[in-house]
């Protein structure tokens, strides 16, 4: 089975249209490219999308209700709303700073969600 | 006390400026307006922060961060809760501002002044969108406090009005939090935002984008929006009659442009360039109207990054240091800035010669295979892909400044 995607390149903002064909899920030929890294942006895409994931979460006794994370790689982009919902239902309690593990290996896709931003404690 | 340096605002652009000031040893004091320093990298959860000063892809609160430590760590003062009502009392020497915070009414003096006020947001009266005055309508700047500061939903069923970067990334956040977005609706037809944005906020939620398209009319139940009448529109944006379509939404973000915060430069009497809505500067970043009051960041025109707000703040830090310095900028003949065709804006507008100065610049229309032109300069940049909602920016060396005539003009041509 052969199938063509058609992707665009986010690489810089020239945003070329890159085609891909695959044939029994291999990549057989990319078409439409303009250099090197918007090829292999392109297989990428065409095979595994990763994609970051930003979100906040609930921080008690924080000097905000919320904290904001990140996973700390690239996690595939099928996953994103799984591992979203997941962490509608974790909390961490303050004090937090940048870059501190909430959870690690995050549904076995190993990355961790890290702290972006600080939560001071207050006395609540 | 007489700081040496005033800093209306606590964002990029501020809080840069007093790091400058304070490791080159002079005193600034930051007066900002919100219960913490930082601005709007705070509340941007999102990557794309730092690329262009720090090589490094940081959220908006882990870039904001690397400055407030440094404030920390230099001990640099801060005010915060406090609004800058009114600049009184001006003079070559000495500024003074009148702050209000929950301590009273006080006046600050300063040397010099940086305003790093930031923008505000466009409104729906600012657009024109009838209809009646009903709950669940937001600036996409109050939706993301409300999400990413408070945790606070603004609700379930969501429709965009914008295509910028602003609305593409909050399209994103609501996915991600289960909510379900209806649509982008843009008036223009091109996206304004930057093609990953389009990539990975929309197409990879499968979002639909409504180019060409507005919202004609917003409708209520029960004191809260209900309903939105989509309607596509011709060349001239007018509503094309029996296009319009509706959809059911409890929530409408409009994420329609910001204008710089000019307020308290106009009651100066600082002039307002129409092109850029931010005052008129020379190439220290300083109002030509008045003397020692500098300007950065998206106080001065919109920025596209947060790191080009915190470049503008260092510059107005180390003018108002040769300010201080030598009581005053040297007069000079002055070379006005022309932004010619298809060229929406120019800033700084006025260059002195005496200085290496950045250019920034916005196209009017999209261009394909164009060049930047300075003939003043016999200066000529290859433009691939130039959209009026991507910031140019270009460096002019002094040498090159001095031997230019009155005017000089920057426009962008196809080849
Ligand atoms: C939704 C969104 C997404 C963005 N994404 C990115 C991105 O991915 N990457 C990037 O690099 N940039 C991004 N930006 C742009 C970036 O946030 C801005 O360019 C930058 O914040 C401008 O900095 P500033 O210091 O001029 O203004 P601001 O950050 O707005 O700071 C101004 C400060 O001044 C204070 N203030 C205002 N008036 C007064 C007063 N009268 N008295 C006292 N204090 C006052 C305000 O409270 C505020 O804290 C984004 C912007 C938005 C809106
Ligand atoms: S293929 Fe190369 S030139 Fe084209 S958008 Fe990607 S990175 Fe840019």
């Amino acid at each position: 089975m052969t199938e063509e995607l058609v992707i665009t390149c986010i690489v810089c903002p020239m945003g070329c249209r890159i085609r891909v064909l695959k044939k029994d899920g291999e990549v057989i030929a990319v078409k439409g490219y303009s250099c090197p890294r918007g090829r292999e942006y392109a297989v990428q895409e065409a095979t595994r999308p990763l994609r970051v994931l930003m979100t906040v979460i609930p921080c008690i006794n924080g000097d905000l209700p919320v904290v904001s994370v990140k996973t700390s790689k690239p996690i595939p982009r099928d996953k994103l709303l799984e591992v979203s919902r997941y962490l509608a239902s974790v909390s961490v309690e303050a004090p937090v700073e940048i870059g501190d593990v909430i959870v690690e290996n995050i549904l076995g896709l190993g990355a961790d969600i890290v702290a972006t931003r600080p939560c001071k404690r207050v006395k609540n | 006390m007489i700081y040496d340096s005033v800093i209306i605002g606590g964002g990029p652009a501020g809080l840069a400026a007093a790091v400058k000031l304070a490791e080159k040893g002079y005193e600034p004091v930051i007066i900002e307006s919100r219960d913490r320093l930082g601005g709007i990298p705070l509340q941007c959860i999102h990557p794309g922060f730092g690329l262009h000063l720090f090589r490094e892809d940081l959220t908006g609160p882990e870039y904001i961060y690397r400055f407030i430590d440094r404030i920390e760590e230099l001990g640099v003062k801060y005010v915060l809760e406090a609004y800058v009502e009114d600049i009184v009392n001006y003079s070559m020497i000495s500024k003074k501002v009148r702050i209000t915070s929950p301590k009273g009414v006080e006046v600050v003096e300063g040397k010099t002044l940086i305003y790093a006020a930031g923008a505000r947001e466009r409104t729906r009266y600012e657009i024109g969108l009838p209809g009646p005055n009903a709950a669940g309508i937001y600036t996409a700047g109050e939706a993301q406090t409300m999400m990413d500061m408070y945790g606070v939903m603004p609700g379930k069923r969501v429709l965009i009005l914008g295509s910028g970067d602003v609305g593409l990334i909050m399209a994103r956040r609501f996915v991600l939090e289960d909510a379900e977005v209806v649509g982008v609706v843009e008036i223009l037809n091109y996206p304004s935002g930057l093609v990953r944005n389009i990539v990975q906020c929309l197409q990879d939620y499968g979002i639909p984008l409504y180019l060409q398209h507005t919202v004609k009319e917003i409708r209520a139940r029960n004191g809260r929006v209900s309903e939105a009448v989509i309607t596509r529109v011709d060349e001239n944006f007018k509503p094309i009659p029996g296009s319009e379509f509706t959809v059911e939404i409890d929530a409408l973000i409009l994420a329609v442009g910001l204008r710089p915060r000019v307020k308290l430069l106009k009651k100066l009497g600082v002039r307002i360039d129409p092109r850029s809505h931010g005052p008129v500067v020379n190439d220290w970043l300083e109002t030509m109207d008045a003397p020692g009051l500098f300007v950065a960041g998206n106080a001065l025109m919109i920025n596209d990054y947060a790191d080009y707000a915190s470049m503008q703040g260092y510059w107005a830090a180390e003018s108002a240091i040769e300010y201080i310095e030598n009581k005053g900028l040297p007069s000079t003949r002055w070379r006005r800035v022309v932004p010619g065709e298809n060229t929406r804006l120019v800033v700084p507008q006025y260059l002195s010669g005496l200085r290496d100065a950045w250019l920034y610049l916005r196209v009017s229309t999209p261009l394909e295979n164009a060049r930047l032109v300075i003939p003043g300069l016999g200066r000529e940049i290859p433009l691939i892909h130039a959209l009026p909602s991507l910031q140019l920016r270009l460096m002019l060396r002094r040498e090159e400044i001095q031997n230019a005539g009155e005017e000089l003009v920057v426009e962008a041509l196809e080849r």
